[in-house]
């Protein structure tokens, strides 16, 4: 049993949070990892910086910004990973990112190397299942999870291959756009969630991601999914802290909490 | 080298062997297959044929003519220099046909809203016309820095009613343009199409665009056979590469050699330049897969190239492929002899050549020099009125 299957078995909403690793240094997101899973995050996903993130906003992109001028490469973000799991051992680890870093590493030693650092799935924003054949073979041999993603314009034959292709979790993006937009309508994601587990017989927990901003909200979705993701927050907390160590840490740490005890229990 | 039919690709995955294909986040999945059904259907529809080809000869002012640059062929040697006249294209490049195709592809899908992402301007004021022509609202990204050196083209597309964005991200140019482009259109995917201005992107832009531009080969083919010539030797610039596919494609499977050339910049060895076919390696960028300039870290590099269009760190998935089984040379030229072959042409043939456009005269004239009896065809992609604020600034012309 890996970690990610663990996580969505004991916990009746799972807690996720997005960090760009290396924003604003990697000895921070390292620090703010562990405290995040003091106050109750129980699944991390770690973005890999890439110069081109097609889908993020403008908070993200200045994160994804930080971390690149600090030359944070995936080998620092795998042993980044590795300096994580000397101190923890339970809680998932999902890199997040897009391709070309990836595709630049070689599929094979990215896979065998995240294993070996501790990495428990990958989830790759332009890697449709249509394209993500062949290193679907690299990370099953190596026992990753592959997180794919739906959307709003999933039509539902195709909800019922990603919910097929995606092990760990399925991810579903509650709105056309990309991070950091804002979410007005619950009920059109209630039903779609509702849809997945249907086609997919209950076989995948699915998660919301995007537009989630406040306790208020994540516990509205929290209602009808198996568990949430927040990431513009927070990194809007160390876009507008980061001068200032402790008190960004400190308003990290109240935001998380406030989130986890707004969750269904 | 191994028999390729050249017409058959891409493959019904969008693939050109190993390049090409859909990386694109899930949202976008969506509008491409509707996009490639709508394309599929009207590909086939007479009508539509006979509209567009209407449009292209009323509207756009095509065919354009063969010239025969008499002049710089003697004085160069023994070969013959045609060009494809490009540059008298309504709105002044190749870039139109393009734009009109895709605008009347928008509007049968009944799509109300147009985005765009320019490097020179010339896709973004082809866009904004072809908008004006058929009643669309029109977004334009361009970057902040190509706004400064393309500023002509900025003050067309706002008087045709198109509203420029300008991108601050990452490089500030091109790349940055379709980023913030692609961004916009999984915000608005329900009423807007994106009109990708080259043959880049995913599945099926590289396909549609490479179609629509195709009209200056096939007109190229019939144009020559009526003065009794054939091409042997093709020559195009290559930004994301949509006129040097136009031109190539319907030649491919015959025997003409083909080179493509690539923004050389300050030089190859500098890292100054935008010549991912010459310099870079396969990878994954705007939804493709292709030759693309990274470092060893999969990051993107910026690039350099003193002409706006070509200042890509990708290419056209086509193009990669063209590339790996040698049907198509890829060559490069610096800023210094493309800005050598722009006043050689302007001054001997009385044609301002745009920045980009130079690049490919200026290999094509060292061919010239070198090879005996060959008749030299040249895409004439595009008219230098652009860039005239460039050049003013490096030669400090006074009035
Ligand atoms: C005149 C001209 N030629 C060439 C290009 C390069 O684009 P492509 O390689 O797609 O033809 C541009 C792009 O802006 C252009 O304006």
């Amino acid at each position: 049993m890996n970690r990610i299957n663990n996580v969505f078995k004991e916990q009746k909403s799972v807690f996720i949070t997005y960090l760009v690793c290396g924003d604003p240094d990697i000895n921070s997101t390292l620090k703010m990892m562990h405290s995040m899973v003091e106050n109750g995050v129980d699944l991390i996903e770690l973005g890999i910086p890439f110069t081109d993130p097609i889908a993020d906003g403008p908070v993200i992109q200045r994160g994804i910004e930080r971390a690149l001028k600090n030359r944070v490469s995936l080998i620092d973000i795998l042993n980044l990973v590795s300096k994580f799991r000397e101190k923890n051992k339970t809680t998932p680890i999902v890199l997040m990112g897009y391709m070309n870093p990836i595709e630049n590493m070689g599929y094979k030693k990215f896979s065998s190397q995240a294993k070996s650092k501790g990495v428990d799935g990958l989830l790759i924003v332009d890697l449709p299942p249509e394209e993500a054949g062949s290193i679907n073979q690299e990370l099953s041999k190596n026992k990753l999870c592959q997180i794919f993603l739906a959307s709003p314009t999933t039509e539902d034959k195709r909800l019922k291959a990603i919910a097929r292709y995606s092990s760990g979790y399925l991810y579903y993006v509650s709105l056309k756009g990309i991070t950091g937009s804002s979410l007005i309508n619950y009920q059109p994601i209630k039903k779609r969630i509702n849809k997945i587990k249907k086609l997919s017989k209950n076989k995948i927990p699915v998660t919301v991601g995007f537009g989630i901003k406040t306790p208020e909200a994540a516990r509205k979705i929290s209602m009808f999914s198996d568990g949430i993701i927040i990431g513009s927050s927070i990194v809007e907390l160390i876009d507008k802290n980061r001068k200032n160590k402790a008190l960004m840490h400190k308003k990290i740490n109240n935001f998380v909490k406030s989130v986890k005890s707004s969750l269904v229990k | 080298m191994k028999k390729i039919n050249y017409k058959s690709f891409p493959d019904k995955n969008g693939r050109f062997e190993e390049f090409g294909g859909k990386y694109v986040s899930e949202t976008l999945m969506y509008p491409l297959s509707e996009l490639e059904k709508a394309y599929k259907k009207i590909a086939k529809s007479v009508s539509f044929k006979k509209e567009l080809n209407n449009e292209l000869c009323n509207y756009v002012g095509r065919p354009t003519p063969i010239y025969h640059a008499s002049r710089i062929s003697k004085e160069l040697g023994s070969c013959n220099i045609f060009l494809k006249r490009e540059d008298l294209n309504h709105t002044g490049a190749h870039k139109i046909n393009n734009a009109m195709g895709q605008a009347m592809l928008a509007k049968a899908m009944g799509k109300t809203r147009i985005i765009a992402e320019t490097g020179a301007g010339q896709h973004g004021v082809a866009t904004a016309t072809a908008c004006a022509r058929y009643n669309l609202k029109c977004v334009v990204y361009m970057g902040s820095e190509d706004i400064q050196r393309q500023k002509v083209n900025v003050y067309r597309m706002k008087l045709l009613g198109a509203e420029v964005i300008s991108v601050e991200s990452g490089s500030k140019t091109l790349k940055d343009a379709l980023n913030e482009a692609l961004r916009d259109w999984v915000t608005n995917v329900d009423d807007t199409h994106y009109i990708i201005g080259s043959v880049a992107g995913p599945h099926p832009y590289p396909m549609i665009v490479r179609d629509f531009q195709s009209v200056i080969g096939h007109e190229s083919k019939i144009q020559m056979k009526k003065i009794n010539k054939k091409a042997d030797i093709l020559v195009a610039c290559v930004g994301g590469g949509s006129n040097a596919i136009g031109l190539f494609h319907p030649y491919l499977n015959e025997a003409v050699d083909i080179y493509g050339v690539e923004a050389g910049g300050f030089g190859l060895n500098t890292g100054k330049h935008a010549a991912p076919l010459n310099k870079g390696k396969p990878g994954i960028l705007h939804g493709n897969r292709t030759y693309i300039m990274e470092d060893q870290n999969g990051q993107i590099q910026s690039t350099h190239s003193i002409s706006a269009g070509l200042d890509y760190p990708g290419v056209g998935p086509e193009h990669s492929w063209l590339k790996d089984n040698k049907r198509v040379k890829y060559v490069s030229v610096t800023d210094n002899d493309a800005l050598k072959a722009f006043y050689y042409l302007t001054e001997k043939e009385g044609i301002i050549p745009a920045l980009e456009t130079a690049h490919a005269l200026a290999y094509a004239f060292k061919l010239a020099k070198t090879k005996k009896n060959k008749n030299i065809l040249i895409n004439l992609s595009g008219r230098g009125d652009k860039d005239i604020d460039t050049i003013i600034s490096l030669k400090r012309i006074k009035v």
